[in-house]
């Protein structure tokens, strides 16, 4: 939920009970004061009845209400003395509504000449009923009102208080590292946003700078180690072709050159995997996927023929996809040696391609692998001493680079599919 | 033959010295642009291997100073900085081949011989061996004129094997250099022996006088009778 309709939400929430309780305190006070006015007005007819009576007798038959509001009627001294005034609500029948309706009743007694008279007034009184429905449904405008007038609030204005929140958020979230992106905030009268904002540009300027920190040392520390491995291994080949060398000899160099060769490897692919990430390859052209793996199956014949391994290609339509040629053919590449090196002697390499998807399986000696760490570096197979472990991790980062899905499973063989987007 | 070596890094300019010395090359050295000016000023060589990164600035500017005084040695530019871009600016400069750093010698040699061939035999592109000739317009091997009917893997190696005759090659400078970059990284050079297995038999059926011998753990030789 979103931050402005969650504010909302628990706004409507509150200003329901809060509109309820109001109500019906409103109500009650409300009634309060109509009940006082009435009894008033009632007291003072009261007071002008007796008067009037204790002039004219004639009023003191008056029994019945009839066009009137009052009766008169004698009463006995006894009850007479404990009476006191006295109202209440009553029903009476109203003839123009042909109903019973609610009035205010006021009893009291008074005294002429020594005889004791019982005098009641009404009047006629507010319809509860209707009231409480008027009521009502002022309230539910009331509420709706201000419900809307909070959305709207919140829409202008709360979206213009929060607008340097959301514009860093928006940015945060197309943020990736590597990426070279520059956060663009928005300067605020808020303190707290202020804050926020400097402290995220602080933080993602420190991740930043050790991020291309880490990059460049790796680049340059692989660059630096090609010379003198280059040195050494061409002087291990001089050395070696001294004649008075014998074999124990030749063979101790010959595994120092081999090692050496193995060192060259991994930087190499160090360099080109920082190359990559370094966004090195700019050059783009429309690779088809399926001459390329044919050529390379024909590069890789004589490794895998050695093995007397198959590959064989299924296509069922041709795979396009506008890339860097050179990454296309080190990623078919590295999973296509992937497969040869790890593949068991005597088995088939798999090759699988159609609109969205590149797949390759070989099978295996070793169950299935951890999805999660075969792509990672240096998760070599222990059975390969001249593997350098780079080769997957090369391939999932040219993978990242164009957004295509790389994976691994396992159905009775290694499998490798490589997802294209569109 | 006369090489010129333009490099600042004293061990590499001795290694690459050393061993084209071995080829009865006459061999000079440049550890800087200025110098290396100088030399080109007064001789001419057949072949120059130049580095890029030098001290006293970058070896294009001399190719380009070549190539502005029409001076048509041969240039193969010997470079760590193996990119795409530094690879097509000393070609588009003039530059006969592109070598990166790290290299083998076997490697270097073949480029170097490749780079002389071009430049000299002006239209009979052959390599004669004892009885072997290589004709290099047609990729066709023969010994005494009957051809051998090789593949193109074993007429690679045959090459290869012509341009270090009698020093030994390395099992993976072979492989670079006939399987290309992306089989750098293969378990073991071991499927190259069966390469090598049909090449010697067919050259022992057709009766060559060269040997390609075995050197234990490091590789293989050529070997002339």
């Amino acid at each position: 939920m979103k931050l402005l309709n969650y504010t909302t939400s628990y706004f409507s929430a509150i200003l329901l009970v809060l509109l309820g309780i109001w109500a019906v305190i409103f109500y009650l006070e409300m009634l309060d004061e109509i009940y006082d006015s009435l009894d008033d007005g009632l007291d003072n007819q009261k007071m002008l009845v007796i008067k009037r009576a204790k002039q004219d007798t004639e009023l003191l038959q008056r029994s019945q209400f009839k066009d009137g509001n009052y009766t008169i009627r004698p009463i006995d001294k006894n009850s007479a003395i404990s009476f006191k005034d006295f109202y209440r609500d009553t029903l009476m029948y109203m003839q123009n509504e042909d109903e019973y309706e609610p009035v205010r009743l006021l009893e009291t007694v008074f005294k002429k000449d020594d005889e004791f008279y019982k005098l009641k007034i009404i009047t006629s009184m507010v319809e509860e009923d209707d009231l409480i429905e008027d009521l009502l449904f002022s309230l539910i405008l009331l509420y709706v009102g201000l419900i809307l007038s909070i959305v709207l609030l919140n829409n202008l204005i709360l979206k213009k208080i929060w607008n340097p929140f959301y514009t860093l958020l928006q940015q945060l979230k197309d943020f990736r590292l590597g990426k070279d992106q520059k956060i663009e905030t928005v300067p605020s009268n808020i303190d707290e946003f202020n804050l926020l904002n400097t402290r995220v540009e602080q933080m993602l300027g420190k991740s930043i700078s050790s991020y291309n920190s880490q990059k460049q040392f790796i680049e340059n520390a692989a660059h630096e180690l090609q010379t003198p491995l280059a040195i050494s291994i061409n002087k291990l080949e001089l050395l070696v072709e001294k004649e008075e060398l014998n074999e124990e000899q030749i063979e101790l160099i010959a595994s120092v050159l081999n090692n050496l060769e193995g060192l060259t490897r991994m930087n190499k692919s160090l360099l080109l995997l920082s190359k990559i990430e370094n966004q090195q390859f700019p050059e783009e052209e429309i690779v088809n996927f399926n001459e390329l793996i044919t050529n390379l199956k024909s590069d890789f014949e004589d490794l895998a023929g050695h093995k007397e391994m198959k590959i064989s290609i299924k296509s069922t339509t041709s795979l396009k996809y506008k890339m860097n040629k050179g990454l296309a053919r080190i990623l078919l590449s590295n999973l296509l040696k992937n497969a040869v090196i790890h593949g068991q002697r005597n088995s088939e390499i798999e090759i699988e391609i159609s609109a969205k998807n590149f797949i390759i399986r070989n099978t295996a000696n070793n169950g299935a692998l951890d999805p999660e760490k075969v792509f990672s570096r240096f998760q070599k197979d222990s059975s390969s001493k001249t593997s350098t472990g780079i080769g997957l991790a090369i391939a999932q980062t040219i993978a990242k680079k164009y957004e295509f899905q790389l994976t691994y499973y396992y159905e009775q063989k290694h499998t490798f599919q490589l997802r294209f987007p569109r | 033959m006369k090489i010129l070596i333009v490099e600042d890094e004293q061990d590499m300019l001795q290694n690459m010295k050393d061993f084209l010395l071995k080829e009865s090359f006459v061999v000079e050295t440049a550890e800087s642009i200025a110098e290396a000016r100088n030399k080109i000023g007064v001789y001419t060589y057949d072949c120059i291997l130049l580095d890029i990164n030098l001290k006293d600035g970058s070896g294009f500017q001399l190719l380009e100073e070549l190539k502005q005084k029409n001076i048509e040695d041969g240039v193969i530019i010997v470079s760590a900085r193996n990119s795409l871009d530094d690879r097509l600016e000393g070609l588009n400069l003039g530059a006969d081949d592109y070598l990166a750093k790290p290299f083998h010698m076997a490697e270097l040699n073949a480029r170097v011989k490749a780079v002389l061939r071009r430049r000299q035999f002006n239209g009979n592109n052959k390599i004669k061996i004892g009885n072997l000739s290589i004709d290099l317009d047609e990729h066709e091997a023969s010994i005494d004129d009957k051809p051998l009917n090789l593949n193109r893997k074993e007429y690679e190696i045959l090459l290869f094997f012509t341009s270090n005759q009698n020093r030994l090659v390395n099992k993976s400078a072979l492989a670079e250099h006939v399987w290309g970059d992306h089989i750098d990284q293969a378990d073991s050079f071991e499927f190259i022996y069966s390469q090598i297995k049909n090449l010697r038999k067919k050259l022992k059926t057709a009766g060559a006088d060269i040997e390609i011998k075995a050197v234990y753990g490091i590789g293989y030789k050529l070997i002339t009778q």
